[in-house]
């Protein structure tokens, strides 16, 4: 017991896992809408665009929180326009648009972290260290926290219908374009939220594993948000303490932890599971028979 | 507009010189029909005649160049929870989370809007709206766990769950077997005798008098539209599938001119 309660005895631990949580759940909630419009390579493009906006806010603001947030924020906004922009004038569609953009962004923040003056690790902007975690850093994730959250909630129903068939939604009078423009928003602050602790390569796990496995469990659409959120909490949650118990980048414990749940989901979801798929192998041969049997006795 | 036409409209739809174009070659060109509710309208025409987007311009999804669309002596701009549109069934992911009264449910968020909590009203249109598609031994599945025909109903379901008075539906019929083409059709003509007004496109061309009563003949301009045993006829029907459908001066591949 001592080994799940003595990290807790240290104020800074307490708010890493404050933090944590805070991150697992928005990062999960928000999954659900990820997965169900296809947004996963979205979602990976912006997250690695926010690297080249780091940089330059490093350039520009130093340190300063706020710097690098809108740095981050306006990086990912011209990824994910450009890339509409380079789909609807050319030939090319979205997903190749994307790539392109997103691994050139990638680049440049690359190559512009070398040049930042101030003393940062590339390294820890890639694979997340969740012990930089600031007093600032935690306030920016609550606040992002407590926008995202009940802003998607409140428009789960128009949501949804645009998610299940954006024409249908439309010819209801629901703005859709609107909406998806409020989604990507969402994404990219909870992004940014995550930034600290998981890196921007393994964000998209933190994003999408938990709604992915509510996904192989139910067709509950609420559950999928909620759901989604509590596995991205407990995951965030484990994945910390196991990181500080055995001395473990954070990012990639918390990703590792999610990937099992997935995992333990794809393979015994008592209703998608593959083990379920495996074990339907009885036949129904009597049963089909026995359809004549009524119908031959009808005809007495 | 004269005293006759106005009455008639005021009880069904009218459609007066309506264009849609895509990247200013006309699909649609100054169509004018008017059909009261109470009916179901056959939409017939050749591939690319413009069928689907009259549908799409009925529910609001297209913009028109010229035109008017009117129901009930009223004009109907953009979207309006009055008119159902039902998307050909290729066009749905059916792996999404729901369930068939999930499906139904969605019918009626646009009623409660966004805060308004779901109430017992809101319960009771579904299950009626279940009942009435004889869904009730479903309603608990995965959308995908149903029958070509069970999709087409919980559909109507939520169209009816909607409270629209007017089902534009692209395609119904393609894909079913017999036995359930024949419960569609019933369905639809229960939904007729309600009131309902039911406007499908449609490839049979036999079935059409089983089915309907009234047709709509396209190809780009409007052939002709009236009752089934007036418009239906050899020679309407000639002029509708032997003209090749118009794509433009220049070949287009959004268009299947040539098929």
């Amino acid at each position: 017991m001592d080994w799940l309660t003595e990290p807790f005895q240290h104020e800074f631990m307490r708010r890493v896992f404050v933090g944590g949580a805070l991150i697992g759940f928005t990062g999960g909630f928000l999954g659900a809408f990820i997965v169900l419009r296809r947004l996963a390579l979205m979602a990976d493009s912006l997250s690695h665009s926010l690297l080249p906006g780091l940089a330059v806010g490093f350039m520009i603001f130093g340190l300063a929180p706020m710097g690098l947030f809108f740095g981050a924020l306006v990086a990912a906004l011209i990824v994910a326009v450009g890339a509409q922009l380079i789909a609807r004038s050319s030939r090319l569609k979205e997903d190749t648009a994307l790539g392109v953009l997103y691994t050139v962004a990638f680049s440049l923040g690359v190559v512009l972290i070398s040049f930042v003056k101030v003393r940062v690790s590339l390294v820890h902007y890639l694979f997340g260290n969740i012990l930089g975690l600031s007093n600032t850093d935690l306030w920016m994730i609550w606040g992002i926290s407590l926008v995202v959250v009940p802003l998607l909630a409140a428009l789960q129903r128009p949501l949804l219908l645009t998610l299940f068939d954006p024409t249908v939604a439309a010819s209801q009078g629901i703005r859709v374009n609107l909406l998806n423009f409020v989604l990507m928003i969402a994404l990219v602050l909870t992004m940014i939220a995550s930034l600290q602790a998981i890196g921007v390569i393994m964000l998209l796990g933190l994003l999408i594993a938990p709604a992915a496995t509510v996904y192989l469990l139910c067709d509950s659409y609420p559950a999928m948000l909620w759901g989604g959120g509590l596995i991205g909490m407990f995951g965030s949650c484990a994945g910390l303490l196991v990181s500080y118990r055995l001395n473990l980048p954070s990012g990639a414990c918390i990703v590792l932890v999610l990937g099992l749940i997935f995992f333990a989901a794809y393979l015994f979801s008592p209703r998608y599971g593959l083990l379920r798929k495996l074990r339907r192998a009885r036949h129904f041969h009597e049963d089909s028979l026995a359809r004549w049997e009524k119908y031959d006795g009808k005809k007495q | 507009m004269s005293l006759r036409a106005s009455l008639s409209t005021a009880h069904g739809l009218a459609v007066s010189d309506l264009t849609v174009s895509y990247n200013r070659i006309p699909a649609l060109h100054h169509i004018a029909f008017e059909v009261g509710c109470g009916q179901c309208v056959a939409l017939l025409g050749p591939n690319g005649a413009g069928k689907s987007t009259l549908l799409k311009a009925l529910a609001g999804l297209l913009p028109h160049e010229t035109g008017r669309i009117a129901f009930h002596g009223h004009e109907v701009r953009g979207a309006t929870r009055d008119f159902a549109y039902l998307p050909q069934r290729e066009a749905i992911d059916w792996d999404f989370p729901t369930t068939v009264r999930g499906l139904v449910e969605m019918g009626r968020y646009l009623r409660t809007g966004w805060w308004r909590s779901y109430g017992r009203e809101d319960d009771q249109a579904v299950d009626e709206a279940i009942a009435a598609m004889h869904l009730e031994p479903l309603a608990q599945r995965q959308i995908s766990a149903l029958s070509g025909g069970q999709q087409q109903r919980a559909f109507l379901a939520r169209a009816l769950a909607q409270q629209a008075h007017v089902f534009l539906l692209d395609e119904p019929f393609t894909g079913l077997d017999k036995p359930t083409q024949d419960d569609l059709k019933q369905l639809l003509r229960e939904l007729r005798d309600q009131g309902k007004l039911i406007i499908a496109s449609h490839h049979d061309l036999p079935s059409v008098p089983a089915i309907f009563d009234q047709t709509i003949l396209l190809n780009g301009e409007l052939i002709a539209a009236g009752a089934v045993g007036e418009v239906f006829t050899d020679a309407n029907l000639r002029k509708t599938y032997d003209t090749p459908t118009f794509a433009g001066p220049a070949p287009h591949h959004h268009h299947h001119a040539h098929d």
